[in-house]
């Protein structure tokens, strides 16, 4: 990695060939942050029990959720699993959506009903925001197949972690998606951990780009704490998608710093090891030390921005939590789009 | 007799079968090192080791047919799934393998084994971790289901299902895994098939399994004040029904309510309720009324979550108008 200082003024830098103007750098700088405060403040209001139910965090994956959405276009389809908070909002979710989903309040992304797991957008192209693991696989396929059915060039960044993998139905996709070449890129998070079972007691295979070898679907993998490495490789495989290539897996290697939910005091892992990830590899104090070295920004400058996105989020919150309760009556809302009055069960009535 | 908790008791039964015949083994997601993900299984991998209490993957599909196969060569295997929103991945193994094969096979195999884990609602899960399927099975031949209500019930209930020589869908409650009470020590085995009468009343039956019989039981106290005297029963076993209990307790209170959280439409209470009027129709003075969750998946928000689950309000309702009483 080179921070490139041109000759006159800096203006960007340059990684691996690839060119990052400070403008830019600045936007996915801010935008990480951004997740990571808005993370910590789902994570308090969950202390106060303004959140409930299950809520996971995605605090060290932030260069992931960033950097693909940076590669991707806005037509392209995403959908994950219910750690879905940071992906959304990089999509250009209303952030204050995300959080009044998350209290269950009117104004939420999908009105109360999902919370923390179920974020969904659909003029974000966003699908979730699904909790059962590895749901969302052969549905970010249907995704893809649509894609090649109009032939309108979208591709399919269908999420999975790397617990989620293992899932049968993961591999009945691959399959498929090779078959017909269709545009999908299967990504995978791994964050070491699918709740308390490290990567190699879940898995006989732990390089997870290669599990499609078998149904020739290439994979590669990225260093998922570098924000500029996801957006690029990230780039490359939709192109490859795009370009009528077929599936391409991208295993992106991150960490989670916080427990699998808020209930899971994460014994499992020694502290070493959290703080190997967090104080050696952590996406955003990369960025920023990146940056720095380039001449695009100071550190006074970081701390301001720090202050002004924390400022934000309590903005955030406090609009969200002054939303309303959803109204009762929703609770009857979006069962069936062609309801049939006269026979039973009636729409939206008791016996 | 100790007081312990409803997972607990969970706990002591499956470890007391592991002692006592060394085919049964556990296995599921997150069941040994983490000891579970609601804890049920605290302490086992210690106990019984690696061999015998088995982490798997989240492949819910492979390792209940796993399962199934390793039945069928003559072991006992107990599958845990996490909860139950997730055994529908798994689904064709239990009801297209597990359940038929006996028949399939002119009874060559058996798949002695139980599948368990958490059922019903949780909190604040919303659509896809709060669901009650115990309908779901109970309409299929060649499975029993079985669901406890209290930790004595589910020490006795579980053991009896490992011992069982059938497919046993045991279906706890995450809400419930809490509860503490008086559980009997040592051995301690409760019959499949039969009803439990948790309170003796005269007036009116109420008839609640899982954690709705607690909601019937709060209820009947609530009916006690307006003079109304309830009688919980508790089915315990949904299938096969002991509908011998349920009948005999109709017959002196001549009215009854069904209680459950699940769906209404070809719910439990559906069953209940048609065998009631069949078997003891002459016994109504009023016709059988049904308390159910709402017809809606669960949602997220607090207030339409509590709109969307029955109330011991709603129970208290259903038996003031089954009693004339409204
Ligand atoms: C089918 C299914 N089985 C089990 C669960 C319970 N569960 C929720 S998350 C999880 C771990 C998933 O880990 P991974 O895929 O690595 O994703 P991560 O949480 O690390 O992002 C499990 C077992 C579930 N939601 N769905
Ligand atoms: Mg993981």
């Amino acid at each position: 990695m080179t921070g490139t200082k041109t000759q006159e003024q800096a203006v960007g830098l340059t990684q691996e060939g690839r060119f990052y103007s400070a403008e830019r750098l600045h936007a996915m700088h801010g935008m990480m942050l951004y997740i990571r405060r808005f993370e910590e403040k789902a994570g308090q209001m969950y202390g106060l029990k303004k959140i409930g139910g299950f809520c996971h965090l995605c605090n060290g994956q932030e260069a992931v959720c960033v950097g693909m959405e940076e590669a991707s276009e806005p037509t392209d389809y995403m959908m994950t699993s219910y750690r879905d908070h940071g992906h959304i909002i990089a999509r250009g979710t209303n952030p204050t959506a995300v959080m009044a989903e998350l209290l269950g309040r009117a104004g939420g992304v999908v009105g109360g009903k999902g919370g923390s797991m179920h974020m969904f957008d659909v003029e974000k192209n966003f699908a979730g925001g699904n909790g059962i693991v590895g749901e969302q696989v052969p549905i970010g396929l249907g995704f893809a197949f649509a894609s090649q059915y109009r032939d309108d060039k979208r591709v399919s960044i269908t999420i999975m972690g790397d617990g989620g993998v293992n899932q049968g139905a993961v591999y009945e996709s691959f399959n498929m998606a090779a078959l017909w070449k269709l545009p999908v890129v299967f990504v995978i998070e791994n964050n070491q951990y699918a709740m308390g079972t490290s990567l190699s007691r879940a898995s006989a295979e732990t390089h997870l780009y290669k599990r499609g070898i078998s149904f020739k679907v290439p994979g590669i993998q990225v260093d998922g704490m570098d924000v500029l490495e996801v957006e690029r490789k990230m780039g490359e495989a939709i192109e490859h998608a795009r370009s009528g290539q077929g599936p391409i897996i991208v295993e992106m290697m991150t960490y989670r710093y916080r427990g699998h939910s808020m209930s899971d005091p994460a014994t499992y892992r020694t502290r070493d090891e959290v703080d190997e990830w967090r104080t050696g590899r952590d996406p955003i104090a990369r960025l920023q030390k990146q940056m720095i070295e380039a001449g695009l920004a100071t550190e006074a400058e970081f701390k301001q921005k720090d202050k002004d996105i924390k400022k934000e989020i309590v903005a955030v919150a406090k609009a969200a939590e002054a939303q309303p309760e959803p109204d009762l009556s929703v609770l009857w809302d979006d069962i069936l789009t062609d309801e049939i009055p006269n026979a039973y069960p009636y729409p939206r009535q008791v016996g | 007799m100790a007081k312990i908790t409803y997972r607990e008791a969970l706990n002591q039964a499956m470890c007391n079968e592991m002692e006592r015949d060394d085919r049964v083994f556990l296995m599921g997601e997150e069941v040994a090192e983490y000891n579970g993900a609601y804890k049920v299984s605290q302490g086992m991998l210690d106990k019984f080791g690696p061999k015998r209490v088995i982490d798997t993957p989240i492949t819910e599909l492979g390792f209940a047919g796993l399962g199934v196969g390793a039945a069928m060569a003559g072991l006992r295997p107990i599958i845990e799934f996490m909860t139950w929103n997730f055994a529908i991945l798994a689904a064709d193994q239990i009801v297209n393998a597990a359940a038929k094969m006996k028949y399939m096979t002119a009874g060559q195999y058996n798949c002695p084994m139980v599948f368990r884990g958490a059922g019903g609602a949780a909190a604040r899960v919303s659509s896809q971790h709060s669901q009650a399927f115990e309908n779901w099975y109970a309409n299929i031949p060649g499975l029993k289901v079985v669901m406890p209500s209290n930790p004595a019930d589910a020490k006795g209930l579980l053991a009896a299902s490992i011992r069982d020589n059938d497919t046993v869908i045991f279906i706890e409650n995450e809400i419930n895994y809490g509860d503490i009470a008086e559980v009997p020590e040592g051995e301690y085995i409760i019959p499949l098939g039969k009803a439990d009468i948790k309170r003796v009343g005269k007036d009116i039956t109420l008839v609640a399994h899982s954690r709705m019989t607690g909601y019937a039981l709060a209820a009947a106290e609530e009916l006690a004040k307006m003079g109304i005297d309830a009688e919980v029963v508790d089915p315990r076993t949904i299938r096969p029904l002991d509908e011998a209990t349920i009948l005999a307790s109709v017959a002196k209170t001549n009215r009854a309510v069904v209680i459950e959280e699940g769906w209404r439409f070809a719910g439990i209470g559906a069953e209940i309720s048609a065998r009631i009027m069949e078997k003891g129709f002459d016994d109504l003075d009023a016709p059988v009324a049904r308390v159910t969750g709402k017809d809606v998946p669960m949602p997220y928000a607090a207030n339409l979550e509590n709109h969307a689950l029955p109330s011991v309000a709603d129970i208290v309702e259903a038996a003031r108008v089954t009693c004339n009483r409204a």
